[in-house]
């Protein structure tokens, strides 16, 4: 009995020593493998023993109930599947841009706070989350998140949750739109790669639609080979005095073409070209994860970012606001993640085996996810700090050359000479690498770190770094298509019970409208975003922070709803501990984003500074005339409305939630809506 | 049982469990790998519909492929396929 427990115990001190070797060492490096062994420790312990109580005593999975899978099974959307491949199948649905950009950009205040987040968020708050949606979703034949709060809570409630994800997906998809413009701007490398998965996926759709129909093993390869041409290709064209220019443009340019590229990708055939992109990015996207957890193992680099820096304090480049809120708003999907549940009430209920296999698929499979975050903030901690804020920091705090960028940046404290900088945008292959926010480049250089270190050499970081944009642009980019389509017939749906005929996805005007109508409503904050001096990703994040947060608060509401409908309340702290801190930061953030007297912070105060220069007949950078000083001004109240809207979502549903769980604490009996209870044996 | 065959002659090894594992696990990472882009197992489709359903038409692959990719990004219930 005892012996059983010595390898926890074992795993426990392991992971407490390496903790310990992260949170306390000061004034010197420490290797990554400390921050690995950490994470795992911490993961392991978790999944054994606070998923295993969750399963057994708050959820009380029963191994005899069929599934919705085995009940319903008709081999297509309700299929019994091995627990290993659908785990495989709910990580690749749950992995995306989110835990990757996040704690790359939660590193300006060292990697410590950010570690510590993703560790307790994960084993508290997100694998919680998803592991809990997955089983209510279950237990009502894989119903989706919407149709769960509405039945269990009310229309009403269940009206606004709707609501507040499609502004979730709006929001989104403009700041994932803005990773890739500013991870493409003014580098012809990086769009010339990324624009020839456009003739790729076309001639892979083609070919798996005419010539060998459903062969996706074989056409994803060809693809795949195409694409690395095409990055090898992508140096001679960046470095070609005619073809260089072809393919060199600025952010609005590129928001131009992403806002066209939307409305057409969201009309055309899903087998032309979003189904085969959809295979390129995810087989790309869980190889290249595979393959940086083997780098960082084989690599082993010290981390060069300070534990803890000085903008804990809330005055870091990257993004305006002190730790609390801002820190768990920014990190967001890694540590806790409202769009999970959107999965976990989606395919996933559909194809599990069998309820014991729930904590593995929900619980683990959102620890994994947490993993990769901190695989991300690991490779934003290797590079030198001075290159991480040169590529980090706004062109209103740095200026536009090395020089002026190295000298700001060394006054901060982080020492770095203009040859450095251009060394660095050198090595892969940019012509700069000041000011190119977003997250994406700052990981990619990173990622081709570690890439060069264990293949190729230095001579291959140029290679990696591209590698590693396209990567990420290419699940993006598959993001943007398929939201936008989501989007779409949201819409379609809500347009079609005014003017009926719009309903219909057979009809070209009502898909086109529908189709302009959801691009515009990205493509407006995209626009805002790459205008803005401050780096667009200062104003977006934080709103998909809180957008995000904000659900998986609401999430999290439900699963307490159905706790106290199910009558086991005594065990509603599991999902109440969660929401109530989401709830706090959600809040607290979102007030300080409006009112907040700090113009980088608070939309109104940034609102009134303008407002205030229009009035004295100023013109404050970046406005070049007074309707765009207007502009600047609407859009800031736009913002403060929109964090507003999401503060009055999550509040209304929570207002509904309690009302519920009063409702419920008063009845005698379980009044919870589940479905089948069929068992095994006389099934 | 499988250390006392490995002492003997090496060609008297059975080689059939280790091929037959590693077909398997093949048969998952191809199973793994098609589910992540929205196509379930076709063989379990197969047997679904022979074991429930015999007098019905099935899909041949093909038309089962293109219905499976219609459906993970039309306008079914599990258009939400992915996240950020």
């Amino acid at each position: 009995m005892i012996s059983k427990y010595v390898i926890w115990v074992a795993i426990a001190i392991l992971g407490a020593f390496s903790l310990g070797t992260v949170a306390l060492t000061q004034g010197e490096s420490i290797n990554a493998l400390w921050i690995v062994t950490a994470a795992i420790s911490v993961y392991l312990i978790a999944y054994r023993f606070y998923a295993l109580y969750i399963a057994t005593h708050v959820m009380q999975l029963d191994p005899n109930r069929l599934t919705p899978a085995v009940r319903l099974n008709d081999g297509l959307d309700y299929v019994p599947t091995n627990k290993n491949v659908l785990f495989g199948h709910h990580f690749a649905a749950i992995a995306g841009a989110g835990p990757l950009v996040g704690p790359v950009l939660a590193a300006q205040m060292g990697y410590l706070p950010g570690l510590l987040w993703l560790l307790v968020g994960v084993v508290l708050a997100g694998a919680v989350q998803d592991f809990m949606v997955l089983f209510i979703s279950t237990r009502r034949n894989g119903r989706s998140l919407g149709d769960m709060v509405k039945e269990e809570m009310g229309v009403v409630p269940g009206l606004i949750a709707m609501f507040g994800t499609f502004m979730i997906i709006t929001i989104l998809l403009a700041v994932l739109a803005l990773i890739v413009v500013k991870a493409l701007a003014e580098s012809p490398w990086g769009t010339f790669t990324v624009a020839a998965t456009i003739p790729i996926a076309v001639f892979m759709g083609l070919y798996s639609r005419f010539f060998r129909p459903g062969r996706v093993a074989e056409v994803s390869l060809i693809g795949f080979v195409l694409l690395m041409l095409s990055i090898i290709y992508g140096g001679q064209v960046a470095a070609d005095p005619l073809l260089a220019p072809m393919f060199t443009f600025d952010g609005k340019q590129l928001t131009l073409m992403l806002l066209v590229y939307g409305v057409v990708a969201s009309i055309l055939p899903v087998w032309l070209l979003l189904a085969p992109r959809d295979y390129l990015s995810t087989f790309l996207k869980i190889g290249t994860i595979i393959g940086l957890a083997i780098g960082i193992l084989f690599v082993a680099p010290d981390l060069k970012m300070p534990a803890v820096t000085q903008f804990i304090d809330g005055t870091g480049p990257v993004w305006s606001g002190s730790l609390f809120p801002f820190l768990f708003i920014t990190i967001a999907c890694g540590a806790v993640s409202g769009f999970h549940a959107l999965i976990s009430s989606g395919t996933t209920p559909k194809l599990l085996e069998n309820e014991m296999h729930a904590p593995m698929i929900g619980y683990g499979g959102m620890l994994m996810e947490s993993f990769v975050a901190v695989m991300a903030l690991v490779a934003a901690s290797i590079i030198d700090p001075g290159v991480y804020f040169a590529m980090n920091s706004p062109a209103a705090l740095i200026g536009t050359t090395p020089e002026t960028a190295a000298a700001a940046i060394s006054q901060w404290g982080f020492v770095i000479t203009p040859e450095m900088l251009q060394e660095t945008a050198r090595s892969v292959g940019e012509s700069t690498i000041i000011s190119r926010t977003g997250g994406a480049p700052t990981l990619a250089v990173g990622m081709a770190q570690i890439f060069a270190s264990a293949l190729g050499g230095p001579g291959m970081m140029a290679f990696w770094y591209h590698f590693a944009i396209l990567f990420e642009a290419l699940f993006i980019l598959t993001a943007v298509d398929a939201g936008t389509r989501v989007g779409r017939f949201m819409l379609q749906d809500l347009m079609g019970t005014f003017v009926p005929s719009l309903k219909s996805t057979q009809s070209i005007s009502g898909n086109l409208l529908a189709s302009v109508l959801c691009v515009s409503a990205w493509g407006y904050f995209l626009y805002q975003g790459v205008s803005d001096p401050l780096g667009g990703i200062n104003t977006l994040w934080p709103l998909f922070g809180i957008s995000n947060q904000m659900l998986a608060a609401i999430a999290l509401t439900l699963c307490t709803v159905v706790l106290f409908k199910m009558k086991r309340q005594r065990f509603a702290w599991v999902t109440l501990l969660p929401t109530t801190w989401l709830l706090i930061c959600t809040i607290t953030a979102g007030m300080e984003k409006i009112f907040h007297s700090n113009p980088k912070i608070g939309f109104l105060s940034n609102a009134h500074k303008f407002q205030d220069a229009l009035a004295q007949g100023q013109l404050l950078a970046p406005a070049k005339s007074v309707a765009q000083m207007h502009q600047i001004v609407f859009n800031n109240y736009l913002n403060a409305g929109l964090a507003a809207l999401f503060m009055l979502v999550l509040l209304s549903v929570v207002f509904y939630g309690i009302r519920e769980c009063i409702k419920a604490m008063r009845s005698t009996h379980p009044t919870t809506h589940e479905a089948g209870g069929v068992e095994m044996q006389s099934a | 049982m499988r250390r006392a065959v490995l002492k003997c002659n090496p060609r008297d090894i059975d080689m059939t469990p280790m091929f037959e594992k590693l077909k398997a696990f093949n048969g998952y990472f191809v199973q793994t790998a098609h589910l992540m882009v929205g196509v379930p197992s076709y063989q379990n489709y197969l047997d679904h519909m022979a074991k429930t359903h015999s007098d019905k038409p099935v899909m041949d692959y093909e038309a089962f492929f293109r219905e499976r990719q219609a459906a993970r990004f039309g306008e079914g219930p599990n258009r939400m396929s992915r996240c950020c």
